[in-house]
């Protein structure tokens, strides 16, 4: 092993945004697009964890890490598509159901993953991007998992999506006037139902990766709050797809700095750095929000019609 | 108006009054007799109990209390170390009739139980890991296990088995038990080679999965190549650990069957042992000493089988270091000996047994140690 000294901590930043951001990312995603149609789902949280188990369970009996992804994705679309059903009825508050269906979630998780705490499951295969480098360090950072890359590719279909199809259209358009939605014929509550069920199918793909690959197995405490971080991450990117791909790998990097610093030695004050992420999030959101002077530059990317911003 | 559900006074009366009289019939019966030995143990866990780690090997021991007659366990996992486990205790003493429990985080100790303690009198309270001191109330008490000895023979193996002379440490908190661990690692594998060294990395929490994986990474990045921890669930660390070619030693419990090949030894509790001698203890009205410790010799902490990339003269080692501790008296902290800021532990010829209590009251990490307690 190549003795790489402080080059440890960059190496770690980078090995931290490519391991640590894909849950950020799909939660993100996903996310991004139902509050484009004009709803918030805060119920990703339990998602995530009802996916990392569903998927781990799925891999463990079936031997097959794909068929675990996929079972996350299932069970992730029936809980986006239950909070979409909830929310279509009158008076009903998206972000009490979010809340609850985050705590049902991984309540549902932890009763049924019980027996699955033990068991190893196989994991998601990873490319090794570092094959052209003789130091086994930079191999293991650039060790990158296909989730990884999918991730990536969705970002930037998602953003297009979103602007140059119909469906994108239609999101949008219910997602910033329900009013003018229905005037032009679309059913609002089916677009939002289905926005949202594809962000919890996101989200559950997210918690797989959690369970099957990084860190690779399941317990009780496999999230640390990943799914509740990525919804913050999606007004911190503006409700752009691309910019939650940024803000994921930032967080994901900046996530392995505390780590990293102790490893090079660097070891006073740890808890400081372990706060960096939400720092440098914090920083970043005044910086970029009072750059124009006007109070209400920042929320204009904000869709219409949620019920924060409304 | 006045139902069978909301009773009036007169009415709520004569019904708990027939209730009483029917549980006095009952406590004549010939059955009442057999009850007076048994017992109700709660056991209470800050995580999950199948965590091949902490809680399961307190699991352990509460199935094995389980199997002595005459006693009922209750149970409950996940229980933050906060006002909730005051609740808990509660709830066992007063509904499940719990007259014996052992909260095993070593949180719930301070306010928690020192506050219910006092109102509950006729109920023992038996915790993990704190320190009883005789101003502490007479129906609370504390035991451990040395658990710091299996560190140190952790270290002996880990000396003879790393190349790169550097070991690393996964720590959740830098309390006494976790910096008493690190530091026996290390001394264990210096006593093989001086110039090892030691790298910990704390990560804040007894159990964060994924910042267990990015720190055994970032050993990994620093040429450490072999890796033990304490946290409460050992298996992210030794699965990453493996996945990045080091040798472990486990913690807590046996995890070899996570990674046989690259498994060496580890440090395990038996509750088994301690908890049923406990409980056996109460039932024969026999009265358990507040403070209570054990190491290796005592059957409170064991080795896990070596495995197989175990080298000859690390197997020798071991094994000869390990009868002695069995011995007694045996002393890791022993002088010369500074702590990794320059600070004089331990003078020539002094030297702290295992039984020290100065121990637990650790605040530092020695020399050849890379770290920081804060």
């Amino acid at each position: 092993m190549t003795d790489i000294g402080y080059w440890g901590v960059p190496l770690a930043i980078l090995g931290g945004a490519i391991r640590v951001s894909t849950p950020f990312i799909f939660v993100s995603i996903g996310e991004c697009i139902t509050e484009r149609s004009g709803r918030i789902n805060l119920g990703l949280e339990g998602t995530l964890v009802f996916g990392a188990m569903s998927g781990y369970a799925v891999a463990y009996h079936t031997d097959s890490a794909w068929a675990g992804t996929l079972a996350a994705a299932f069970a992730g679309l029936l809980f986006g598509l239950l909070h979409g059903w909830i929310c279509k009825f009158p008076k009903v508050n998206d972000i009490a159901i979010g809340i609850a269906l985050m705590i049902f979630g991984s309540g549902l998780a932890f009763f049924f993953g019980k027996p699955y705490v033990q068991p190893v499951a196989p994991d998601l295969p990873a490319i090794p991007l570092g094959f052209w480098s003789d130091i086994p360090q930079l191999q293991a950072a650039l060790n990158v998992n296909v989730l990884f890359l999918v991730g990536i590719a969705l970002a930037f279909a998602a953003s297009w999506m979103l602007k140059n199809t119909r469906i994108g259209l239609t999101i949008r358009v219910a997602g910033d006037s329900a009013d003018a939605a229905r005037a032009l014929g679309i059913d609002v509550n089916r677009v939002r139902l289905w926005s949202t069920g594809v962000g919890g199918a996101l989200a559950g793909i997210g918690g797989a990766y959690l369970s099957l690959y990084y860190p690779g197995s399941w317990n009780e405490g496999i999230s640390s709050g990943q799914g509740l971080m990525a919804v913050a991450l999606v007004i911190f990117a503006r409700w752009s797809p691309v910019n939650c791909l940024y803000a994921s790998l930032l967080f994901g990097g900046a996530g392995a700095l505390g780590p990293a610093l102790q490893s090079v030695g660097i070891s006073q004050g740890y808890y400081l750095f372990y706060a960096a992420p939400y720092v440098l999030t914090l920083g970043l959101l005044v910086a970029t929000s009072s750059a124009g002077g006007s109070a209400t530059r920042a929320i204009t990317a904000a869709p219409g019609e949620l019920s924060i911003t409304k | 108006m006045t139902s069978f559900l909301t009773p009036n006074r007169r009415q709520f009366l004569t019904r708990t009054a027939g209730l009483a009289g029917l549980a006095a019939a009952g406590s004549a019966l010939p059955f009442g007799a057999a009850r007076a030995a048994s017992l109700t143990v709660g056991f209470i866990y800050v995580g999950p109990k199948d965590d091949y780690g902490y809680n399961q090997s307190h699991a352990e021991g509460a199935a094995a209390v389980k199997a002595i007659p005459g006693v009922t366990v209750v149970e409950e996992e996940r229980v933050p170390e906060t006002v909730d486990v005051q609740k808990t205790m509660e709830s066992m003493i007063n509904f499940d009739g719990a007259s014996l429990l052992f909260p095993t985080s070593f949180g719930y100790f301070d306010p928690h139980i020192l506050a219910l303690a006092p109102k509950n009198p006729k109920v023992r309270f038996e915790h993990c890991g704190g320190l009883w001191t005789a101003d502490k109330p007479k129906n609370v008490g504390s035991y451990f296990g040395y658990i710091g000895m299996g560190q140190y023979l952790n270290g002996v193996v880990a000396g003879h088995m790393t190349k790169s002379k550097k070991i690393g440490f996964v720590a959740a908190k830098p309390i006494p038990q976790v910096l008493l661990n690190i530091n026996s690692f290390l001394l264990g594998a210096r006593s093989v080679d001086p110039t090892i060294t030691c790298q910990v990395i704390f990560t804040g929490e007894w159990s964060l999965a994924v910042k267990e994986a990015e720190a055994t990474n970032a050993l990994a990045d620093q040429g450490v190549d072999v890796v033990t921890c304490h946290v409460d669930g050992p298996k992210v660390v030794m699965e990453t650990g493996a996945g990045r070619g080091m040798y472990l030693c486990g913690y807590h419990a046996n995890q070899a069957p996570l990674a046989p090949a690259k498994y060496l030894t580890g440090a395990e509790w038996n509750w088994a042992k301690v908890y049923t001698d406990m409980v056996n203890t109460t039932l024969k009205g026999g009265a358990i000493n507040n403070f209570v410790r054990g190491g290796l010799a005592e059957g409170f902490i064991k080795m896990s089988p070596l495995g197989s990339a175990v080298s000859e003269p690390a197997r020798k080692q071991f094994e000869s270091v390990k009868a002695e501790i069995i011995k007694g008296g045996y002393a890791v902290i022993k002088g010369p000996l500074k702590d990794n800021k320059g600070n004089v532990i331990a003078t020539q010829g002094q030297s702290f047994v295992e039984t020290d209590v100065a121990l637990e009251g650790m605040n530092y990490l020695v020399d050849g140690v890379v770290g920081s307690t804060s």
